[in-house]
């Protein structure tokens, strides 16, 4: 599939000197939808507002459907629709003229018949005549989609969609963001909720510290995160693990009574029911069980360590 | 040129203005009638004429662009200074528009809205002063430079400003003074020296003097002068703007 959107050596550093990207490669597919996934101030913002034209880049170029989104502005930035993370609005503007107004900003003569189909859509047709400061927050929300739809942009934007959205208004976006990319709109969206790029996302890239800690499809991604670990406290400490355990590649700690089992959530069957069998045939005797899931945080911390060894 | 964009630029500029028609439109004018009514009519019959005109219609060109200069920058300093406080700046900045484009949008808005109000206060002047204007051509034309030059300049401080003291500041702190000392309420030639050279250097002088001459002939400076310094501050203003976008000075970071 040919990339859509490419990134190449780029930097952002800010008069401060705070370098808030350093060197992002990234190539987005065309039709796809990747999430960018990681914590806060990890750079994800700044990547979006520059490749929107909000920001400039210190170096490095990005090339969005071929066209140099500094040399060739205009081009690149009438195929580009984007939701900004922050609610901001015009108080007084009502929703159809704020809509409208985006479209003639991105160039496009007015099409009253596309806004009346987007309003709908987005169920706020019997909303355009209210002024923005009365809309509640997630009705704000889908203004700002609406008006980063506007112009029928081949790319969209969302920079973190969902934060502090309902759990109904969450679906529908899921919904509408899946509808689009079947009209062969691309989305890259930003989250650090690891359900929503599970739910939403083709591929996922992580970025922490402002580099692409790495670019993957979700599927690989998600089976990382699928481990989870038990911890088996003891009774009575053990000097080693035995034999009739080893098929479970335990670790035994904290001076023998600790057993730490790790297992994917997801494809493991009845291990450890098995496991718990046989830890009592052994007259094991058990004195506590936790089970946990490996973080998000915990997944870069990883990452993080793996770069650095 | 993407003409749509400064449509829905100076289309929402100019339905802003109808939304606050009272605080951009009726309060300017009530406040300039104000001025007629005791400058003019009041203490205006007990005043000498000053170059042969009455001092009620002595004072009119002074107090048009005095409105003229104060709503031209309120205006265009709070037309950009709005989006970029509540953030609404990012579709903008992000639009496929070029730096000009966003220029003539805003500062064409403020422009025409002050030009509007200018020639609003010159009909309710009608209502208490009798005049007539010699040169209601050049009357227009320095009416609409003014406009643009000062609009401009309110545009350049609506994104120098990154609060709201600092985008008050100017007006009140410097252009009112100014104006008033601008000749709005005096011909220059009134004042005792070293004062009549001093006053050389209020750039609004030129701006008054320039427009009293459209309305009756006689000025404080000439016009050609007039004319010349309005079109300098005109440069002056287009240069900082140009050099704003270029290095997104206040803008994108």
């Amino acid at each position: 599939m040919p990339s859509i959107i490419r990134v190449s050596g780029l930097t952002k550093t800010y008069a401060s000197g705070f370098s808030a990207l350093q060197g992002i490669d990234l190539d987005i597919q065309q039709g796809e939808i990747f999430a960018l996934l990681g914590p806060n101030g990890a750079g994800k913002t700044t990547l979006i507002s520059i490749i929107c034209g909000i920001s400039s880049p210190s170096e490095g170029s990005v090339l969005a459907d071929g066209f140099d989104i500094v040399k060739d502005y205009r081009a690149a930035r009438s195929k580009i629709g984007l939701v900004p993370q922050e609610l901001c609005s015009d108080a007084f503007e009502n929703v159809w003229s704020a809509v409208n107004f985006s479209r003639g900003l991105f160039g496009k003569p007015s099409n009253p018949a596309y806004i009346e189909k987007l309003l709908r859509q987005l169920s706020l047709w019997d909303k355009k005549d209210a002024q923005m400061r009365e809309l509640s927050g997630g009705m704000k929300r889908r203004v700002m989609i609406a008006k980063a739809l506007s112009h029928e942009p081949d790319i969209l934007f969302l920079d973190e969609p969902t934060a502090g959205v309902d759990v109904e208004l969450r679906k529908d976006m899921w919904q509408m963001v899946r509808e689009l990319r079947e009209q062969g709109v691309t989305i890259i969206l930003t989250t650090h909720y690891i359900e929503e790029a599970e739910e939403m996302a083709d591929r996922i890239g992580v970025i922490r510290q402002g580099k692409i800690l790495l670019v993957e499809e979700k599927q690989a991604l998600m089976d990382k995160l699928g481990s989870k670990q038990l911890s088996i406290r003891l009774q009575q400490p053990i000097s080693e693990i035995p034999e009739d355990l080893a098929e479970f590649n335990l670790q035994l700690d904290d001076e023998g009574s600790n057993l730490s089992y790790c297992y994917d959530s997801r494809q493991e069957g009845d291990s450890i029911a098995r496991l718990l069998r046989k830890l009592t045939k052994q007259g094991l005797e058990i004195r506590d069980l936790n089970s946990s899931e490996s973080s998000l945080e915990d997944i870069f911390v990883s990452l993080v360590h793996e770069k650095e060894q | 040129m993407n003409l749509y964009a400064i449509r829905a630029i100076y289309k929402f500029e100019m339905s802003r203005t109808f939304r606050t028609l009272m605080q951009s439109i009726a309060s300017p004018v009530l406040s300039t009638s104000l001025y007629f009514i005791v400058f003019g009519t009041a203490i205006g019959s007990r005043m000498g004429n000053i170059d042969g005109i009455s001092y009620g219609a002595f004072i009119i060109p002074g107090l048009v662009m005095l409105s003229l200069l104060s709503e031209s920058i309120s205006n265009a300093s709070f037309g950009i200074f709005f989006p970029k406080f509540s953030g609404t700046i990012y579709e903008v900045l992000s639009a496929p528009v070029s730096s000009m484009e966003i220029v003539i949008g805003y500062v064409g808005a403020a422009a025409t809205k002050s030009v509007t109000l200018g020639l609003l206060i010159l009909l309710t002047a009608q209502l208490f002063v009798d005049y007539h204007i010699q040169h209601p051509v050049w009357m227009l034309a320095f009416l609409i430079l003014t406009a643009i030059t000062f609009s401009l300049f309110g545009f350049i401080i609506g994104i120098w400003a990154d609060d709201f003291q600092k985008l008050q500041v100017i007006p009140l702190m410097v252009i009112t003074p100014l104006t008033f000392l601008g000749g709005a309420f005096y011909s220059i030639s009134m004042l005792p020296q070293p004062w009549q050279t001093l006053t050389l250097f209020n750039p609004v002088v030129y701006l008054i003097s320039g427009f009293r001459w459209a309305f009756y002939g006689v000025a404080d400076v000439n016009v050609a002068v007039s004319l010349g310094m309005t079109l300098v501050f005109l440069l002056i203003c287009l240069t900082t703007v140009w050099w704003i976008f270029r290095t997104g000075y206040r803008i994108r970071t």
